[in-house]
């Protein structure tokens, strides 16, 4: 089990540029079941990809791949087609709001954003047009969801990843990565690995991916990830108090950040004395979180966080 | 991106968003010829002289080259003495003001260059309040802020009398409607005509932000004049930059000599730099690890020189660039790369760092930490370059080594 993505995942592709077609190509490699592109332009063409897949040698699994992918006009026509349930969107920034939109009215129940740099005000008619809707955001300017072995959405690389009992959450993407390699490495490994995004207007948050980790049975405890900015921390602070069952760790980068600066992440700037990390740090102690005092303890703080076993 | 009072009170004028008389000065002799038209055209002979910095607390601001001068002086001259009176102090403040070096609570220690003067109209003020539009991140709406504190900073508002602050949701699909406009009229004590001219005031102000795609917008104080209209009579607003495209004009407004030289050639190579106080320069790839890398230097007892983010595809020349950028600042006396290399790879990591060492030269030391997608060929090629560097094998190790060594 694992949460929002898993072999049976079928994704399309919006926004099949270099950076699209280069991560369509990994993924395909990684296992995931791509089944469509759009593109308005490209309409009735297919995008071939072929190579080597990352499991090459593995009993029971291919070693070569060769998809043709169809490209749609529209997203409405590629899930009607390919009965996509989700949707990965490389479309660049000015136009990435609608493409989510435009993914939402076709209703595809999940929407992972990678594109960074979406103007706030977009976002935010974007999540209002959302409201009621029955899609799932997840980003933008994130790295996207994995499910190890079986469906990687977004550019994360698959190799450090191995299946597993953590569910990982975080803003940030290389952070990720190092948290997600350190999980591979001490042998508790991933259920899924959400990134969230690093913009200040975001779809799922901490809270949505605490509560999915909740419910799902492989999962047996959380890392997530935060950073300086908002109050998504201590939101999810909050609601672990008053519903999370299962033993949560935790990070918080930009301790040494100073106030009013961006920090790289558009959403990473203590505004108005709000947002720091050490709010954020005391929130989740208090509410039972082991958090990691450095970025290279936080899968021995996983571990602190599960116990005995 | 931020941008000067005067420019902010020209983009609220032309929205019909009632501000102050004013004009820009960059020369003595434009401050006081700014005098006499403004003092014939509102009929009032007092006179503001302001100086145009990207930071706030000028009022209370001193300048180095001469403490008893504040970075806003009313000049009150012309009530007794008639324009020429007040044409000689303008001109007296400006000689002292421009060019000087204005200190406040948020320029730090070092102060800010004054370049620019706004000389405004006196106004004769009976009550100051506080408005602004900003983005409220848990509801991912933007929001109307105001408060009857005028004149004190809204955080001191916000921690001690919070029932001052009002607040309205702009729903996107709406705006700011009528009744909500009302209701923070209501909120700030307004009637009559002070109610209609305020709800306008509100309504615009509401339009522009949204129009203009403004990450803040603050007011303070908002005023309203002994003859009861509203006005704006300072003007803080800060661009969101990711929709700059959109504003050629917005953008045309950006004042470079206000930004950090180190910060703009970053940007000019696709970086994320900003640079600290400390003496440990970073290279990392990804702002989260960016920042936990700062963190640790910080945790082991280090003090970050800066942050740096080389994002997800930097080049071999985007890394020459970034090491070039560190080894620029004096105060650096090591260098830790940070990467997990992700689509980033690690053998382009290690062909820039040797790139830019052989164009700039390496006189501190310099640790490296590698992790990721071809971490081997990577070291390897650090190995073989014969570079004077120190390997580490994770974070924490990688900023003891550094510390140890600078």
């Amino acid at each position: 089990m694992s949460v929002l993505v898993g072999k049976d995942t079928k994704v399309l592709i919006q926004g099949m540029g270099k950076t699209g077609r280069f991560h369509t190509d990994t993924a395909i490699a990684y296992g995931t079941n791509m089944v469509g592109a759009v593109h308005p332009s490209r309409a009735g063409e297919t995008e071939v990809f072929e190579g080597e897949t990352d499991h090459s040698g593995v009993p029971g699994r291919d070693d070569t791949y060769r998809v043709e992918l169809p490209i749609f006009r529209t997203v409405a026509a590629a899930v009607e087609a390919t009965g996509a349930d989700a949707s990965v969107v490389y479309v660049p920034p000015p136009f990435a709001a609608d493409a989510i939109m435009e993914a939402a009215d076709a209703e595809v129940p999940l929407v992972v954003t990678i594109t960074e740099g979406i103007p706030v005000a977009d976002m935010v008619r974007a999540k209002r047009y959302l409201e009621g809707k029955p899609t799932r955001l997840v980003g933008p300017n994130c790295p996207g969801v994995i499910t190890p072995e079986e469906c990687k959405i977004g550019i994360m690389p698959g190799y450090i990843h191995t299946p597993g009992r953590i569910g990982v959450v975080s803003r940030s993407g290389t952070l990720t990565y190092e948290a997600v390699y350190q999980l591979t490495l001490n042998g508790l490994g991933q259920t899924t690995a959400i990134g969230i995004g690093g913009d200040p207007v975001n779809g799922t948050d901490f809270v949505d991916s605490l509560a999915m980790f909740n419910t799902d049975p492989a999962t047996d405890g959380v890392l997530m990830i935060g950073e300086i900015g908002g109050t998504a921390e201590e939101e999810a602070a909050a609601w672990i108090e008053a519903n999370m069952t299962k033993p949560v760790a935790g990070f918080i980068a930009g301790t040494s950040a100073p106030p009013g600066r961006r920090m790289g992440h558009a959403g990473a700037i203590i505004s108005a004395g709000m947002g720091t990390a050490d709010a954020k740090i005391t929130a989740l102690e208090s509410a039972g979180v082991v958090i990691a005092p450095t970025p290279t303890d936080m899968g021995a703080a996983t571990l602190e966080a599960l116990g005995p076993s | 991106m931020n941008i000067h009072e005067y420019q902010a009170k020209e983009l609220f004028a032309a929205r019909g968003i009632a501000v102050p008389l004013g004009r820009v000065a960059t020369t003595v002799d434009e401050a006081v010829a700014a005098v006499r038209p403004l003092i014939e055209e509102s009929e009032n002979p007092v006179v503001v002289v302001k100086s145009q910095i990207h930071a706030g607390g000028r009022g209370k601001g001193r300048f180095k080259e001469h403490p008893d001068v504040s970075g806003v002086n009313v000049v009150t001259d012309g009530i007794d003495g008639g324009i020429e009176a007040a044409e000689a102090r303008v001109g007296e403040l400006a000689e002292q003001m421009l060019g000087s070096t204005l200190v406040t609570i948020q320029t730090g220690a070092d102060g800010k260059q004054v370049n620019r003067l706004y000389i405004e109209q006196g106004i004769d003020i009976d009550r100051e309040l506080y408005l602004s539009v900003l983005l409220d991140r848990a509801t991912s709406r933007n929001i109307v802020m105001a408060s009857t504190e005028g004149g004190t900073e809204i955080e001191e508002v916000a921690a001690n009398t919070p029932e001052k602050i009002i607040t309205e949701e702009i729903d996107p699909g709406f705006g700011l409607l009528p009744f909500q406009a009302r209701s923070i009229a209501y909120g700030l004590g307004f009637e009559g005509d002070t109610l209609k001219s305020g709800v306008k005031f509100l309504q615009g102000l509401a339009r522009a932000a949204v129009e203009l795609d403004t990450d803040l917008v603050e007011i303070n104080p908002l005023v309203v004049t002994i003859d009861g209209e509203v006005m704006a009579l300072d003007g803080k607003v800060a661009f969101d930059a990711n929709a700059l495209y959109r504003h050629p004009s917005i953008a045309a407004l950006r004042d470079v000599t206000e930004e950090d030289p180190a910060e703009l050639e970053a940007k000019e190579h696709g970086l994320s730099f900003v640079k600290l106080d400390g003496d440990i320069g970073c290279m990392v790839n990804g702002a989260g690890l960016a920042m936990a890398t700062m963190d640790i230097i910080k945790t082991v007892g280090g003090e970050p020189a800066n942050f740096l983010d080389v994002g997800g595809g930097a080049d071999k020349g985007q890394i020459a660039a970034a090491f070039k950028i560190i080894t620029a600042d004096p105060n650096v006396k090591g260098i830790f790369v940070n990467i997990f290399g992700g689509i980033m790879r690690c053998d382009t990591i290690a062909e820039g760092v040797v790139a830019a060492v052989e164009e700039v030269g390496l006189e501190v030391p310099l640790v490296v930490r590698l992790e990721g997608t071809n971490v081997e060929l990577g070291k390897q090629i650090l190995d073989e370059s014969g570079l004077d560097l120190v390997s580490a094998t994770d974070m924490k190790d990688g900023a003891e080594k550094i510390l140890e060594l600078t």
